[in-house]
């Protein structure tokens, strides 16, 4: 009997978190939202390409931290080898970019 | 026997219970070095895409990028695999209450909203080939832009498939520790094909109308 209610507690307690977790995946839903509707009007508004590609850059690199973080979790406890995945791949990737823009087709 | 069987019945989940079994934790560490991994492999794509983008050799018909794309269809497109990624945390938050009804349904909407991407990408590539004759073999650009968004939507064909089986496998099964963590693989995959998309709508098509 005394293990139901601590399970209680800790349900309650769980479910208070989840709802809190909820409530910062929609407000980060309604920021990539924000953050997709400025890249297109970017686009759309016919601004200078120095100063439009960098922005749309930026904005997309936030918008997949949002998805990494709040929509996988990222930002949860025991995310340090996902974090080492993630982050070795975007840096093999960076370099496979560079290498194909820069040297191999030039 | 019966602790068998309590173990694996829904009323008495643990918290977190894709990674409450060994297996589980495997899926879990597994499947995000399998996105490392595909980080590298849709970043092979995009640089080529980007070295190729203005090549367009002797062909015929050639149309840029800036008179190809459409930013409307892109727009719809983005906000419908967007959602998708917001519906399947919902699936994923009732999976974590073990409200296996719930999570079903939440997921198939995800399926929905994914497949009405894929017809637009479909209705997309069938608009290029057929008004402007840019196809896989008509210049560099495109099979370079081919290669990098077909490869894209077969991901989200793919994982429409995925979840579909899932669905139909576990129906009746309801939700325990054995399938918790496929559940959640199949939802972290799904996020991660939206997390392509951005870069393909940013670099592909915002970039390609800029110039």
């Amino acid at each position: 009997m005394a293990k139901d209610t601590n399970s209680n507690h800790a349900d309650q307690y769980y479910k208070a978190k989840k709802k809190e977790e909820m409530k910062h995946q929609v407000i980060t839903f309604a920021l990539m939202i924000v953050f997709t509707i400025i890249a297109f009007g970017l686009v759309i508004g016919e601004f200078d390409k120095l100063f439009v590609f960098p922005v749309l850059l930026v904005l997309a690199a936030v918008q997949v931290g949002f998805q990494f973080y709040y929509f996988m979790h990222m930002s949860h406890k025991g995310h340090e080898f996902p974090a080492l995945m993630i982050y070795s791949g975007i840096f093999a990737a960076i370099l496979t970019i560079l290498a194909l823009t820069t040297i191999t087709w030039v | 026997m019966s602790t068998h069987e309590d173990v694996l019945s829904s009323e008495n989940l643990p918290h977190e219970p894709e990674k409450a079994t060994l297996e589980g934790k495997n899926k879990f560490l597994g499947f995000w070095f399998f996105l490392g991994g595909e980080t590298v492999l849709f970043a092979s794509l995009f640089g080529t895409y980007l070295a190729l983008k203005n090549s367009f050799g002797a062909a015929e018909h050639t149309t840029p990028s800036q008179e190809l794309f459409g930013l409307e269809l892109v727009f719809i497109m983005t906000m419908l695999l967007l959602t998708s990624s917001l519906t399947s945390v919902y699936a994923m938050y009732h999976m974590k209450n073990h409200d296996f009804k719930k999570m079903m349904v939440w997921l198939g909407i995800t399926v929905l909203l994914g497949a009405a991407f894929l017809g637009l990408e479909i209705y997309e590539f069938y608009h290029y080939v057929h008004h402007y004759h840019h196809t896989f073999t008509s210049s560099a650009f495109g099979s370079a832009f081919y290669t990098l968004v077909g490869f894209h939507g077969a991901h989200v064909a793919f994982g429409l498939l995925w979840i579909i089986t899932l669905m139909i496998r576990n129906a009746r099964r309801g939700l325990n520790l054995y399938n918790a963590p496929k559940f959640y693989v199949a939802s972290l995959y799904w996020h991660f094909i939206d997390v392509v998309w951005v870069f393909i709508f940013t670099v592909v098509y915002l970039m390609g109308k800029v110039g």
